[in-house]
């Protein structure tokens, strides 16, 4: 085997505590963020085992999924949802684990306050019960989503059991259009590998449009990794990485920084280093892209027409009964058509930059009448820097108005849900059948493009309103 | 959480030829908020399998009583989307020790090993002949064979070899789980943890 190693691999192989023959690798874990919805069960079974938390204090636990997004200083109404956040409050007291619940200032989707307080660092391994988990990899950490089980396992050992997958690279260079964001990217990665394509790998990004990428646009990309099956995905850690994370609360500091530095520098794929498989796109070509679709490989360029079920790969029967859901017809014409709902948030898009791009369009325009839209900030830092930015004043003027942080309309587990029928333009990551509430339909998209149809009442090319510098 | 040893199950299967089956289609997040393990069952494929006013839709496979047995058999790409381990507890629940398909997304997969339902990966055109034999006598009967890591439609005798990793294997024949293997080796992994100060 040769030396030259992949980023993947420098990361994966420090972390192999145990290697089993024709079996998975006992990997240790770094981090650990939990949130409400996945744990219980899994604290259920460390009690029922009578046994502790290995390391609590490597162990996060925030409250987000099904938390609500507007006067979050009540007591949450569905009794459920309430009994799930008691739970995860006691079992955080009960193992000593910190924990950020509502209300609190660190409050905030699992995987933005990650990163915000530097809990998410280069280098390191990070899992959680939640799928999205790879929008860490963009600090060129091994980040992925788990199962209860595994959860309990990590709680438990500090350690979990994975097969090594296999090495994906997916290089993009060129410059990219104005009026494409990296939601965009992502979305045509995903359109052009189908949602199963990368099941298996692992993902690592490279070119110099990953590179121009600000931490934020990082992160979405290796957010949106896992809907193309792919477990995780990576970008190696340069000077735009350091800078993010330097003192910020968590990460190390004086001299523990400059040895973590020194490490840190050594994370990138060796020269010549082999992969399983490599992709190349152009980067120039692509433009902004939406969903017309029930899964995030039915996307294309808001300009085009939905192509013909014999164009597509896959099973024609599925396809078909995807538009149905939609209501969409093959060879229609996305541009124009009437929508319900914007939703601007998520672990994908609920970040600061999202804020700002969707406040660029929405600045001096109205938000349509037939349009309601939730904006839900990723954390209450997001929230407070829009505040201080004056892009809540942008957007207050245009009629919009700014809710609380949380999933929200993600998944729609609290009240924030996308009744039967009517059509959402989302920035999250899933427009599954009935992802934003049972029959609700859902087109992925930017910041931008959300923007657009929240002020044009349809979807609307982005780049109609915007002035040809902004980039 | 410890479950019941798999061996050779042999039972009909109820088909669900659709691609992309989803975990928000196996179990929708709005049932998620259960802080115990129990009852999932009754969930499985909620929006396909019952109308908004809870009564079952008729035209779709699990209200459909010709229809049974513990095999679930899926079109491509079963499982993508959430990790939510509640769909392959919803699937057991429900009563399936096993899913075949031709295609599972990785996390599902796991999750299922975790929790003693055995997905069983084969090649399209072997599904296309569960598929068919199905459709032509919903009593066909799938023999799965974890030892041999075999999978067999009984009436016609036609077979195929299936990949589990001798590690898996073992805890399912033998009912172990991933958690009763890293307390055994918890030395182990303090010893690691010493290099990993972060
Ligand atoms: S925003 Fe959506 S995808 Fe992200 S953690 Fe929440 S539910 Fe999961």
């Amino acid at each position: 085997m040769s030396t030259r190693k992949t980023l993947f691999d420098k990361v994966w192989d420090s972390h192999v505590v145990k290697h089993i023959e024709n079996g998975p690798d006992v990997l240790f874990i770094d981090r650990h963020m939990v949130h409400e919805v996945t744990s219980p069960v899994a604290f259920l079974g460390l009690k029922n085992r009578g046994i502790r938390v290995m390391h609590p204090e490597k162990t996060f636990a925030t409250a987000d999924h099904n938390t609500p997004t507007i006067n979050q200083h009540l007591p949450v109404t569905d009794p459920l949802s309430a009994n799930q956040l008691k739970m995860l409050e006691e079992n955080a007291n009960e193992y000593g684990i910190s924990y950020w619940g509502l209300g609190h200032e660190k409050n905030g989707i699992v995987h933005v306050v990650g990163p915000e307080y530097g809990i998410t660092l280069p280098g390191a391994t990070i899992v959680c019960g939640d799928s999205h988990t790879s929008t860490h990899g963009a600090f060129g950490a091994i980040a992925f989503g788990i199962g209860t089980s595994e959860v309990e396992m990590v709680l438990a050992s500090q350690c979990i059991m994975q097969p090594k997958p296999k090495s994906m690279r997916i290089n993009i260079n060129g410059q990219l259009q104005y009026g494409v964001t990296p939601k965009d990217v992502a979305l045509f990665i995903i359109s052009q590998l189908t949602t199963s394509g990368a099941t298996g790998y692992f993902v690592e990004y490279a070119g110099d449009v990953f590179r121009n990428m600000t931490m934020e646009g990082r992160m979405t990309v290796c957010n949106l990794s896992i809907e193309m099956g792919a477990r995780g995905g990576m970008i190696a850690p340069d000077e735009t990485t350091f800078h993010y994370i330097k003192d910020r609360e968590f990460t190390p500091k004086d001299e523990e920084w400059g040895k973590a530095m020194d490490y840190w520098q050594t994370l990138y794929t060796d020269e010549g280093a082999e992969f399983d498989k490599e992709l190349t796109f152009d980067g120039s070509q692509i433009e902004p892209m939406i969903t017309y679709g029930t899964n995030p490989g039915m996307g294309m360029s808001i300009s085009n027409d939905i192509p013909n079920a014999d164009a597509v790969q896959g099973g024609v029967a599925s396809y078909k009964k995807s538009l149905q859901y939609m209501n969409f017809d093959e060879g229609d014409t996305m541009i124009g058509k009437p929508i319900d709902f914007v939703f601007l948030g998520s672990c994908t898009n609920g970040r600061i930059e999202d804020f700002r791009a969707f406040a660029s369009i929405v600045q001096g325009r109205k938000k349509a009448d037939n349009v309601t839209a939730w904006l839900v900030p990723g954390s209450h830092k997001v929230e407070a820097a829009i505040k201080e930015e004056g892009i809540l004043d942008i957007l207050t003027e245009a009629g919009f108005e700014l809710r609380e942080p949380g999933c929200s309309a993600c998944l729609a587990m609290n009240d924030d849900k996308v009744p039967a029928g009517k059509y959402a333009v989302s920035t999250s990551n899933r427009n599954f059948e009935g992802r934003q509430g049972p029959g609700s339909r859902t087109l992925l998209a930017s910041p931008l493009v959300a923007a657009a149809a929240a002020v044009t009442g349809k979807v609307t090319d982005p780049r109609e309103l915007m002035e040809k510098e902004f980039a | 959480m410890a479950y019941d040893k798999f061996n050779i199950l042999k039972t009909s299967a109820v088909p669900l030829p659709i691609e992309n089956v989803d975990t928000d289609q196996i179990i929708p997040a709005r049932f998620l908020k259960a802080t115990e393990r129990k009852g999932f069952g009754d969930n499985l494929f909620r929006d396909w399998r019952y109308n908004s006013d809870d009564s079952p839709k008729q035209d779709f496979i699990l209200n459909n009583p010709i229809y049974s047995g513990k095999i679930l058999v899926g079109g491509k790409n079963f499982g993508s989307g959430s990790s939510r381990e509640h769909a392959a507890w919803a699937i057991y629940d429900y009563g399936f020790r096993c899913v075949v398909s031709s295609f599972f997304a990785d996390i599902f997969r796991n999750n299922c090993l975790n929790i003693g339902v055995l997905p069983v990966q084969v090649s399209p055109e072997f599904l296309d002949k569960i598929f068919q034999a199905i459709e032509a006598d919903p009593n066909t009967e799938l023999e799965v064979n974890l030892p041999e890591q075999s999978i067999t439609i009984v009436s016609t005798g036609e077979q195929e070899r299936f990949d589990i990793n001798d590690y898996k294997k073992e805890n399912l024949l033998n009912g172990f789980d991933d958690i009763d293997y890293l307390l055994n080796i918890k030395e182990d992994i303090r010893e690691f943890a010493k290099s990993r100060p972060l």
